[in-house]
């Protein structure tokens, strides 16, 4: 409703003297005012507290903007001064349930005074609405891993194509063996929050166990005191898996620094120093891919390396014998272990792959057909 | 039972953060936020590990006179006086002018600058054999590369103006496909590791206990 001309003085009235006299001292009182309408909504899928306000700016806006907000019995009192430019603004002080209103007035300025808003309550949201797709996505992955392992307990048995690079571990801890030379086991260079590296030490268990087995002697230098506490006791239980604990040394799983090139310049030494037969280079790795791989190369390593970091790739499919891409590194435990209930899930991811598969080819035909809906469900914020 | 207890913390770890991650209610957040800053605090007791783990190991070898074993002497002395006297300076022991800055800017940063520049000769060397044309992939291998690398020097645009645009066009499609496809992958393969290890079905990174 536009404002009469008495209309901005509604909420300096009677309890309203306190808020009065602080409106009064931000020279609030234009002589001739153009109303205009404010719009007051709880931001949904947030935690609460939060209300969004928004407006249309007034051609020649002033400076600035006081926020003005009440609640049931209480004036209208100033919340925040924003740039006169702006045509929005967000309330991050509101109470949760408690309807407020709000208004907006130019501060020493003349002409602007807006529209009371409707009255907003803000909330805390139990579901993230903009995360439905994620969340429908990850229902079906999991309904499907469930089911997939499922089949598997019931004697259902998948074939998986041959992953060279899995193959080769083995090979790669005899030939040490043979050679009665160690295992260097490279975790790459992120922390243990890292879900490659929690990959990582997944791997090192199955690796550890094929070590202790043919009694070879196995190097893990680490990159975060974390992931040698993780590093550490996963050796240890796998030597104790195959009944081997009197062969684990504490000096195998090494803190070496969180520092990147001071790790690499460490890791290089020991591969000079003690020139393992296999380097296997699983994890997280940037800039110090190479360093570490082409070091390999010169020591006559045989280097079997895995990262999902896909700028790294390059450089570890021309240094290294072979080479773990993204999801055959994630599938390696499941590969090596050939538990049937892991490898159910290896069969969950290849379905739900096929399926994305689909949806990006029915997806692109329908963008081709102007239906843009199947891709905005997509979209991620 | 002493393995089964941390998987089952892992377990309902896991779990709780799923669920937090589409529940913006403070009810949840608040101890999700909560989680993520324990990691913070475990990490940190972490450190007190490493290094002993890092004095024990070079002190062991120093003992013993192993092989480059005054390398060693240089590291833990190394750790023992940047450590003095960054604990010497409080904590503003990373502020410009203090002698644990100055550490770390003569001794690290030269160092850490020398490593990452070796990188120079190394990509040299595995370009050098990567490019040794022996199969059909490594022949598309090296073309690709090579008109790249024209593509992306004025001396490319001089040959031939098509040869940026090829360039372009090669980053553009063919890489960006594969790069997407291996990312897509991976993606899976990131929810299946996290799915086994929440749904406790992931067990090679503890010990079953069977050799004990």
């Amino acid at each position: 409703m536009p404002l009469t001309s008495s209309a901005p003085f509604r909420f300096l009235r009677g309890k309203n003297a306190a808020a009065s006299i602080l409106v009064l001292s931000l020279g609030l009182f234009p002589p001739a005012l153009a109303a205009f309408p404010l719009q007051a909504t709880d931001i949904p899928n947030d935690g609460g507290s939060r209300i969004g306000l928004s407006w249309r700016p007034p051609p020649n806006p002033p400076a600035q903007w006081v926020v003005l907000r009440s609640q049931p019995e209480k004036p209208f009192a100033p919340i925040d001064t924003i740039g006169g430019d702006q045509a929005a603004f967000t309330d991050e002080t509101a109470r949760n349930g408690i309807p407020y209103q709000y208004r907006l007035v130019a501060l020493n300025d003349s002409g602007f005074l807006s529209d009371e808003s409707p009255s907003a309550t803000a909330r805390a949201s139990w579901f993230d609405t903009a995360k439905t797709n994620v969340a429908v996505v990850i229902a079906l992955f999991l309904a499907l891993v469930l089911y997939y392992i499922s089949q598997a307990e019931r004697g259902k048995k998948w074939t998986f194509r041959t992953i060279a690079g899995l193959n080769a571990i083995e090979e790669a801890i005899g030939r040490s063996t043979e050679m009665g030379k160690g295992v260097l086991y490279v975790p790459g260079v992120q922390d243990i929050d890292d879900i490659q590296t929690i990959a990582s030490m997944i791997i090192l268990g199955n690796v550890a166990r094929m070590a202790a087995k043919y009694e070879t002697q196995l190097l893990v230098p680490t990159p975060s005191p974390a992931v040698y506490t993780v590093a550490d006791e996963v050796v240890k239980g796998a030597y104790s898996d195959v009944g081997r604990v009197d062969a684990y040394r504490s000096d195998q799983v090494r803190y070496i620094t969180t520092e990147q090139f001071a790790y690499v310049a460490a890791v290089n030494g020991i591969m000079l120093r003690e020139r393992p037969a296999a380097n296997l280079l699983l994890g997280a790795f940037f800039a110090e891919s190479l360093l570490l791989a082409e070091t390999g190369h010169e020591i006559g390593a045989i280097q079997i390396a895995g990262t999902a970091n896909v700028h790294q790739l390059p450089f570890f499919v021309v240094a290294c014998d072979y080479t773990l891409i993204g999801e055959e590194y994630y599938a390696a435990s499941a590969y090596l272990s050939k538990d049937a209930r892991l490898l159910g899930s290896l069969k969950a991811s290849d379905t739900v792959k096929i399926l994305l598969v689909i949806t990006i080819v029915v997806g692109s035909v329908l963008l081709t057909m102007g239906h843009s809906w199947l891709a905005e469900f997509f979209a991620t914020q | 039972m002493k393995r089964e207890i941390p998987r089952l913390i892992s377990m309902a770890a896991g779990i709780f953060v799923l669920i937090g991650f589409f529940v913006p209610h403070p009810a949840i957040r608040t101890t999700y936020d909560d989680l993520q800053q324990w990691v913070i605090i475990v990490v940190a007791f972490t450190y007190v590990l490493g290094m002993a783990n890092i004095m024990r190991i070079n002190l062991k070898q120093i003992g013993a006179r192993s092989k480059d074993w005054p390398y060693k002497v240089a590291l833990v002395a190394g750790v023992v006086i940047t450590m003095a006297v960054g604990f010497s300076e409080g904590t503003k022991y990373l502020d410009d002018g203090t002698r644990f800055s100055w550490i770390y800017n003569t001794f690290y940063s030269a160092m850490s600058a020398t490593m990452f520049s070796l990188l120079a000769f190394f990509i040299a060397s595995a370009a050098f054999r990567a490019f040794r044309v022996r199969t059909v992939e490594a022949l598309l291998l090296a073309v690709a590369a090579f008109i790249l690398m024209l593509g992306r020097v004025p001396i490319g645009n001089a040959i031939h103006p098509v040869l940026p645009q090829a360039a372009e066009w090669l980053m553009n499609i063919p890489q960006n496909a594969a790069k997407r496809g291996i990312l897509m992958g991976a993606a899976l393969g990131v929810m299946a590791t996290g799915f086994r290890i929440i749904l406790g079905i992931e067990r090679t990174y503890g010990s079953e206990g069977e050799g004990t």
